[in-house]
């Protein structure tokens, strides 16, 4: 079967806690990303998620605070601004937008984080792999 | 070429039980960027430290991957090790192999896989990693407490009696939260009060505390050992300055609004002090509920004073403060009656919580510590009472146990018979959990030689008959339903966290968990500090303690704050902005989305620089620079693009 690659990147103060806290609560969920831990989401350019998508990966997901909660006081909202603008380029260049997934995921919610990974995987598997149309794009 | 070696922690069978170490080591010795790797049962441990240390030394490595648990956990310890076999600090990465992989999946093969990806993710970072110096800042030796409960007093004098100035910041009119509302604590049944109040004269009359209460936690700035704090001083309406306290004002005051104090149970004026033994016992003016503010008609308490201290025209003053450290001691509340609806919450007079009956039982409450109930003041010689109203209820309510009230349950019925010898107290219990020094004694001699009558049984139902108020429940040791028709019923409502508490928490850029206490940096090692540094928490805010946790955790958190005062300076992790002068263009975009106004234009080069101080290293500056010439420190675009790569793995 078909397994999906997923790039996820995740803040250090709300998703990749909450993902500290999915593994001490022993909760289980598919195995089929890989988590990159940054300081804010808002470290994340959509260069880097092109280059992901370039470099092979099924899906991406990005993981902040909820909106009001971000460590450092309105990253998020860049994010989600980011996101949205990039989701337009995605569509145009072919790129199904909904392969990038952008999910606000607490210290605390770390049932929500498998569920996040699980449902996502299980969507991209759906799906099937991700061609692009030239593996020669530039980004 | 960089010398990196990567360390394989087993964590015992944490993670070999999922995660197969042997074929993980032998997958890193056959990437050519990785000079030397190897697995340990126990990394972590002192034998485990000393391998990476010799090791380091041994293959003269110039940095370091530890794959193990979250770095939340050992980061600090791995690149302390690392700094001590002579490596920079920052040359130390940790891969999170442990919660990100081995306890979350159960395929051993596709665990085994992405942990090497995991790891390679991580490598492919710290070969790129330069060595850095932390940012030294120096430290603002003052603390705020926020909070003035037995929890914030108890931190507060600590700190203060430690040698350092403390700023106690309280909304209410006085100190004392919940505790002085107490008649008794238990198991010892000393008095409250009696305990509580010299503490909060001490507060009050404390050289080195300012204390600010009828005040708010506006807005904070700034970051470890140098906070701004914004603090909104509410009007009191009243100059404390010159206010002796004599009470005359409240006397003649015309207005009857039930007491918070005093749950409801009697009245105070629009002029008040919560209560006689407050801390500062100077009144305040509710202005909602006065007949000037209301009509513009009546200062009666004006004319009263003698000295002169009513303000009408007070107005709120915003004041700041500067402190290193922030101890967030914010207690709770309990679960509104009104919300059971089931139990006559708010309807049947006679069903009253647990605060109430503290404040019947209380010598210097509304009864003058005689058992009366609220509706016709007869002395009620049934009594109901009912544990985990709103606790353990997920459906419903609140899911967690409340931890206090089957021990303050236990004390209300003791104290009841003490004071009506002929009265009957039942209590409801689906657990009677004593964990406590003293706690499992006091209920044995509760059940015991005091005839309190324990039925274990969820309530269904509790609704007025007559003058009596009637209580439907299961005995299920019995194997029978129970009907009492008691005189008064008692709810051991759940505690809650304190209302605003979510408000200031994301004022203070700190966490809370689902049921909306305050989130600990970890559960058993780190259980007084808050993820974010430079806070600390005690009390009720985080979740339901009794009094002698409260206190422990408080001096807990106090001497948190002054190990942190220790220092003359602190080390800031230098994982900040920096910018390429050569390739800056000066479009001031990261200018408008730093959040810490870290970012200036320098007029003089025509480029914009990064304030380090200011600096908080989130990285949005980063991201959003259009020509690549802000990076972030040991996180660059070219680092990040490495661990895309390599966390996809081969193709």
């Amino acid at each position: 079967m078909f397994e999906p690659k997923i790039v996820c990147f995740v803040c250090k103060w709300c998703t990749s806690a909450g993902a500290d806290l999915a593994g001490t609560s022993r909760l289980k969920y598919s195995p089929n990303g890989i988590n990159l831990r940054f300081m804010c989401s808002s470290r994340v350019d959509p260069e880097h998620i092109m280059w992901a998508f370039r470099q092979g990966a099924d899906g991406v997901l990005v993981g902040g605070c909820h909106p009001g909660d971000c460590h450092y006081q309105d990253g998020n909202y860049r994010t989600q601004t980011r996101m949205a603008l990039l989701r337009r380029v995605l569509d145009q260049l072919g790129i199904e937008s909904s392969r990038l997934r952008l999910e606000w995921i607490s210290a605390a919610e770390g049932k929500k984080f498998a569920e996040v990974m699980d449902n996502f995987s299980e969507e991209l598997r759906k799906k099937g792999p991700l061609s692009l149309a030239s593996k020669e794009m530039t980004v | 070429m960089k010398r990196i070696g990567v360390f394989v922690c087993h964590c015992g069978i944490n993670i070999a039980n999922t995660v197969d170490v042997d074929r993980v080591v032998e997958e890193l010795r056959k990437d050519p960027r990785i000079t030397h790797a190897q697995s340990y049962i126990y990394m972590c441990s002192d034998p485990g430290q000393e391998l990476v240390r010799d090791t380091i030394k041994n293959e003269k490595l110039d940095a370091v991957v530890v794959a193990a648990c979250s770095p939340s956990l050992h980061e600090l310890t791995f690149r302390q090790a690392s700094a001590e076999a002579g490596l920079n600090p920052y040359q130390c990465e940790i891969a999170n192999i442990r919660e990100q992989c081995s306890w979350v999946h159960e395929d051993r093969e596709r665990a085994t896989a992405k942990a090497v990806k995991i790891i390679k993710s991580i490598v492919a970072k710290t070969y790129l990693n330069e060595s850095l110096e932390p940012i030294r800042v120096p430290i603002n030796r003052r603390a705020m407490v926020i909070g003035g409960g037995i929890a914030g007093i108890q931190a507060s004098l600590d700190i203060a009696n430690s040698g350092y100035e403390v700023v106690l910041v309280e909304r209410e009119p006085s100190i004392g939260g919940h505790m002085a509302q107490l008649s008794e604590t238990f198991p010892t049944l000393d008095c409250s009060q009696c305990i509580l109040t010299p503490k909060m004269v001490e507060v009050g009359k404390h050289p080195r505390i300012k204390l600010m209460t009828y005040s708010e936690v506006e807005e904070v700035s700034g970051y470890v050992g140098n906070f701004t704090v914004k603090i909104r001083r509410k009007a009191p309406s009243v100059d404390w300055a010159t206010c002796t306290g004599c009470g005359e004002c409240m006397e003649k005051c015309p207005v009857k609004v039930p007491s918070e104090f005093n749950r409801g149970l009697d009245d105070r004026g629009a002029i008040y002090v919560p209560f006689p033994q407050a801390v500062p016992n100077k009144p305040v003016i509710d202005r909602d509920n006065c007949v000037y503010y209301r009509t513009g008609k009546c200062k009666l308490c004006e004319s009263t004073c003698e000295v002169g201290s009513i303000r009408f025209d007070q107005e709120d003053e915003i004041v700041e403060e500067e402190v290193g450290a922030i101890v967030v001691a914010t207690g709770y509340e309990t679960l509104p009656l009104q919300r059971i609806a089931e139990y006559g919450g708010g309807e049947v007079p006679d069903v009253i919580d647990g605060l109430a009956f503290e404040r019947l039982l209380s010598a210097s409450g509304p009864t003058v510590g005689e058992v009366r109930r609220p509706s016709d003041g007869k002395v009620p010689k049934e009594v109901v009472f009912v544990q985990c109203a709103g606790s353990r209820d997920p459906e419903r309510y609140q899911p967690y146990c409340s931890r206090i009230c089957c021990m303050y349950t236990t004390k209300h019925a003791m104290l009841y018979k003490h004071r009506v010898h002929d009265g009957q107290p039942y209590i409801f219990y689906i657990d009677v959990r004593t964990g406590g020094k003293g706690y499992e004694e006091f209920y044995h001699r509760a059940e015991e030689e005091e005839g309190v009558v324990y039925l274990k049984g969820k309530v269904a139902s509790i609704f007025r008959d007559g003058d009596q108020t009637v209580v439907w429940g299961t005995d299920s040791l019995a194997g029978r339903n129970v009907e009492i028709r008691a005189d008064l019923v008692v709810l051991a409502t759940a505690v809650v966290p304190g209302t605003g508490v979510q408000d200031l928490a994301k004022k203070l850029k700190i966490q809370t968990g689902e049921n909306g206490f305050l989130n600990e940096a970890h559960p058993k090692l780190r259980p007084v500090e808050s993820i974010t540094a430079g806070f600390y928490l005690a009390g009720c805010g985080q979740s339901p303690r009794d009094i002698p946790d409260t206190v422990a955790q408080a001096s807990g958190a106090a001497s948190k704050v002054t190990a942190l005062f220790s220092k003359d300076e602190m080390e800031q992790d230098p994982m900040i902005a920096a910018v390429d002068e050569d390739v800056c263009g000066g479009c001031r975009v990261c200018i408008s989305v730093c959040p810490y106004d870290a970012r200036e234009y320098d007029e003089e080069e025509e480029i914009a620089v990064v304030n380090e101080a200011l600096c908080e290293g989130c990285g949005a500056c980063v991201a959003a620079c259009p020509c690549g010439a802000t990076q972030q420190s040991n996180l660059t675009d070219r680092q990040i693009l490495e661990m895309i790569t390599a966390s996809l793995g081969e193709e």
